[in-house]
């Protein structure tokens, strides 16, 4: 049974259509990425699949539950990280989980020893009973995704779990991450427009303007847009460019210091060019088409990498000071 | 359906962060205070006493209801700031009811404010009131059912925005008028027109006439209650119903 399938999923608001027919299954335990640009649809399928927007039409199950006709089963099944915090920042580290456990029906005697775990699994024990304002970005998404899972989800959601942080963040973030299905069986489902993240994911689906344009796993994708390319450095470049095009019949071109030539098989023709060129070959390295490639040839658009700017922070903190001030 | 461990998340945080909230709990005994010793203390000297009592003490239930008026609509309204925080949203997708959420805020709502009215009632002996243990346990548990009706019209206000910038919006035209047409500050009973019809439809003037029921049974003429006990608590009750019901209603569509 895959861990979430979906099939001819739509969300139309009035004439626009956010989601339109997409259909996937994630097989149990691994990590599958939906990735696409900004107001593709991403953050509207993860909410109709956690239930908490309703489908024009079509059907999804997540852990073998309808999210139609059994929101509460899937409820039940799924650890989920917003885009935006969904913490409170008054109370501890320990308290925000706690009360999670208390919400997801973790039996009384198990509550505290799974929520130590959780804090312990990102690294966040020893500052369990500071309140979460005093954390930084990096600590409160570490502190959502272990809120995520203290009730031992069988299926964790994310949606763009690392917008906005520091590239350390990110990194250690991406370790706990990426520790769940091997060692909690846990299946992911992440949202993410940076296609690095993207490369870890066991499959991925691309979704643009509502529909999905590409499946597979990252590498089948990127073998789908054909060639990689060898840089090889030699000490006599028109005697190998000569070598290579009679004997192998491929077409070096000239770059910088280097040839590049485009092939199809990767690594496993680099034995041979070095057979060919002998003693000429210096240095050989090869490079593969990234994500983005994978995109910018399905979409002919670059997919934006866009930051979180501070002043999403700045606004935080002035929400924060008129809470307070108005209270009074 | 209802589900007690989410509406023991809800009370249980909301207590949590009264508790630690020095500042709020401090303005909501101080703005009381401020309000019947700087402006009940110099209109008693304006005002003649009368029907057996001064200006303080037929101030004195107005002010408890003003206390439950605030304390239960700042309670009610963190629904608001819930949903500007993102906390709203992991309770939400959380395997609970929204029923049982907002009868939880309600609840905490209702239990923050009857303990600072609590604290506002001990003030009586320096009012020249003698309460019995029967008129204080009455004046707690009349304040316990106008602030459960007050949380719960604070929940079907705070449905209605997604914002703290409506914030004044809901202090300048629901909370300040309600207080004002309760019969709090000045009997109500002979109102002109409009403002009579105001006063009739305002949850708070029976919460206010029934604490003037417990606190001075025997007041007659304009100083004393309008209307008998049974009826405050009867209107009390049906609006408390009515307002949960709504509450959940919009809640439930609009979140």
């Amino acid at each position: 049974m895959p861990a979430i399938k979906v099939s001819d999923l739509t969300k139309r608001y009035n004439s626009f259509t956010a989601v339109d027919r997409i259909s996937f299954e994630v097989p149990e335990g691994t990590i599958f990425g939906f990735l696409g640009p900004n107001g593709a649809g991403k953050t509207t399928t993860i909410s109709m699949l956690c239930t908490l927007l309703r489908p024009t039409s079509g059907e999804a199950s997540v852990n073998g539950y309808d999210c139609i006709r059994e929101p509460s089963r899937v409820r039940e099944s799924i650890g989920i990280v917003f885009q935006e915090t969904t913490l409170d920042k008054d109370l501890t580290a320990f308290e925000n989980l706690y009360y999670h456990a208390i919400l997801y029906n973790v039996q009384r005697h198990r509550r505290k020893d799974l929520v130590r775990k959780a804090l312990r699994f990102v690294g966040l024990y020893d500052r369990k009973d500071e309140p979460v304002k005093r954390f930084s970005g990096g600590m409160k998404r570490r502190l959502e995704v272990a809120r995520a899972v203290v009730h031992q989800p069988r299926i964790l959601f994310l949606d763009e779990p690392t917008l906005g942080l520091d590239p350390q963040s990110r990194t250690s973030l991406w370790e706990f991450i990426t520790r769940l299905p091997s060692e909690e069986g846990v299946t992911v489902f992440m949202t993410t427009h940076y296609m690095d993240e993207a490369e870890v994911c066991h499959n991925i689906a691309i979704i643009d303007n509502g529909r999905i344009i590409a499946k597979g796993s990252p590498d089948e994708l990127k073998k789908g847009i054909g060639s990689d390319l060898i840089y090889i450095k030699v000490t006599d470049k028109e005697e190998a460019v000569r070598l290579i095009r009679d004997r192998l019949s491929l077409n070096p071109l000239r770059k910088g210091e280097e040839l590049s030539i485009p092939v199809t098989g990767g690594e496993a023709c680099i034995p041979e060019l070095i057979r060919t060129i002998g003693d000429l070959a210096v240095s050989v390295r090869i490079q593969r088409p990234t994500l983005n490639d994978v995109f910018l040839n399905l979409t002919g658009k670059a997919i934006r990498e866009e930051e979180q700017d501070s002043s999403d922070t700045i606004k935080d903190s002035i929400r924060e000071y008129r809470r307070r001030f108005d209270r009074r | 359906m209802i589900e007690g461990r989410a509406i023991h998340v809800v009370v249980a945080r909301e207590f949590k962060k009264f508790i630690r909230e020095k500042s709020r709990l401090f303005s909501t005994i101080a703005r009381p205070l401020i309000w019947l010793f700087l402006v009940g203390g110099g209109l008693n000297r304006l005002v003649p006493a009368g029907d057996g009592m001064n200006y303080l003490q037929f101030f004195f239930p107005g002010i408890i209801g003003m206390t439950i008026l605030f304390s239960a609509i700042f309670s009610a309204i963190s629904i608001i700031w819930d949903k500007e925080f993102g906390y709203m949203k992991e309770m939400l997708v959380a395997p609970v009811s929204r029923t049982s959420i907002v009868i939880g805020k309600a609840l905490s709502g209702t239990i923050v404010s009857t303990i600072q009215a609590g604290i506002i009632l001990m003030l009586f002996p320096f009012l020249g009131f003698k309460l019995s243990i029967l008129q204080i346990g009455g004046t707690l548990a009349v304040g316990f059912l106008l602030a459960f009706t007050i949380s719960a019209l604070g929940i079907v206000i705070a449905t209605f925005y997604d914002s703290f910038e409506s914030f004044s919006v809901i202090m300048n035209f629901i909370v300040m008028p309600m207080f004002f047409l309760s019969g709090a500050m000045y009997p109500v009973s002979d109102l002109p027109g409009i403002l009579k019809f105001l006063t009739n439809i305002n949850p708070l003037t029976y919460g206010v006439d029934a604490l003037k029921n417990v606190i001075f049974p025997t007041g007659t003429g304009s100083m004393g209650p309008d209307f008998p006990l049974s009826l405050d608590i009867a209107v009390l009750f049906s609006l408390a119903l009515v307002f949960t019901l709504a509450g959940t209603l919009a809640f439930r569509r609009r979140g």
